[in-house]
């Protein structure tokens, strides 16, 4: 990794099951991720997916970049908008982008983003990772 | 109702241990979709110098979200939990969970404020083993809408 390097997008297709199966194995059973009727009257677009289940995605694509499932030292992200999930077999899509900060160390700093519908889902999104 | 400013500082008594399973892992993993075979096959793992199977990064907020609702259903706080949406999370590791592992959280309230009507509480929870081995430190922002 270099520094301004543009790592590649990588696109995860999020559908309701993946919410419900998420919401099982977290524990995360707020009922905004899985009923229409509940996320509705609480004043959002639909049922939404869980803002850790979109971190985690983003976690993916990291332990991805870097080709290790242990290197994450630091992780953060500033949830800024909901990403909905309709209800249909193809639900939505998240993409995962990082460039390069700095190297130093054994050290790297990436500056990522999460886009759904062509809008950003996170802000101040960052990870530290051993190289 | 707003937030108890009193519980500034605030430490919570630590969680009772929590036994990290290697099928909460994998279960964890593959809802995700993160299928390294050190999230799932010990061999994997111990050939990366590790005991057992490894957590993913986000694998903590399994213990934390937990060891939060203490404050959640504190009526003394006064968090209205059907305004709460996430606003920040970070994770910062000494080193990542492994099967095994036995875990006790330790929540403290870093910062409670507010902008306009809406307010925000900042909790850190301390992830560490039963024989104070730390692990992991994690921090969650909420923010409670205001009306």
């Amino acid at each position: 990794m270099e520094p301004g390097e543009q790592l590649p997008t990588v696109t995860f297709q999020v559908t309701r099951a993946d919410l419900v199966r998420y919401a099982g194995a977290s524990g995360d059973f707020n009922p905004i991720h899985w009923s229409e009727r509940t996320a509705r009257a609480v004043g959002l677009p639909g049922v939404i997916a869980h803002g850790m289940y979109t971190m985690a995605l983003v976690g993916r694509a990291v332990t991805g970049w870097v080709g290790s499932p242990d290197a994450v030292l630091d992780f953060s992200v500033r949830f800024t908008r909901p990403v909905p999930v309709p209800d249909d077999d193809v639900g939505t899509e998240v993409q995962v982008t990082g460039t390069v900060r700095s190297v130093a160390d054994g050290r790297a700093e990436l500056d990522l983003t999460a886009t759904c519908q062509g809008q950003k889902v996170l802000n101040l999104a960052r990870a530290v990772v051993r190289t | 109702m707003p937030l108890n400013r009193s519980y500034i500082g605030r430490k919570l008594p630590p969680t009772a241990p929590y036994l990290v399973g290697r099928e909460k892992i994998r279960e964890f993993a593959t809802a995700i979709g993160a299928m390294d075979p050190a999230y799932h096959d010990p061999a994997a793992a111990r050939a990366l110098g590790y005991p057992d199977v490894v957590a993913p990064p986000t694998f903590p907020v399994v213990l934390t979200m937990a060891a939060n609702r203490l404050l959640r259903d504190d009526p003394e706080l006064g968090l209205d939990y059907s305004r709460v949406v996430h606003g920040d999370q970070r994770f910062s590791y000494t080193r990542p969970v492994v099967a095994g592992d036995e875990l006790v959280c330790t929540v403290v309230v870093e910062e409670i404020s507010s902008r306009g009507p809406h307010e925000f509480i900042t909790t850190r929870t301390d992830v560490s083993t039963v024989d104070g081995e730390a692990v992991v430190a994690v921090w969650a922002k909420l923010v409670v809408r205001g009306e």
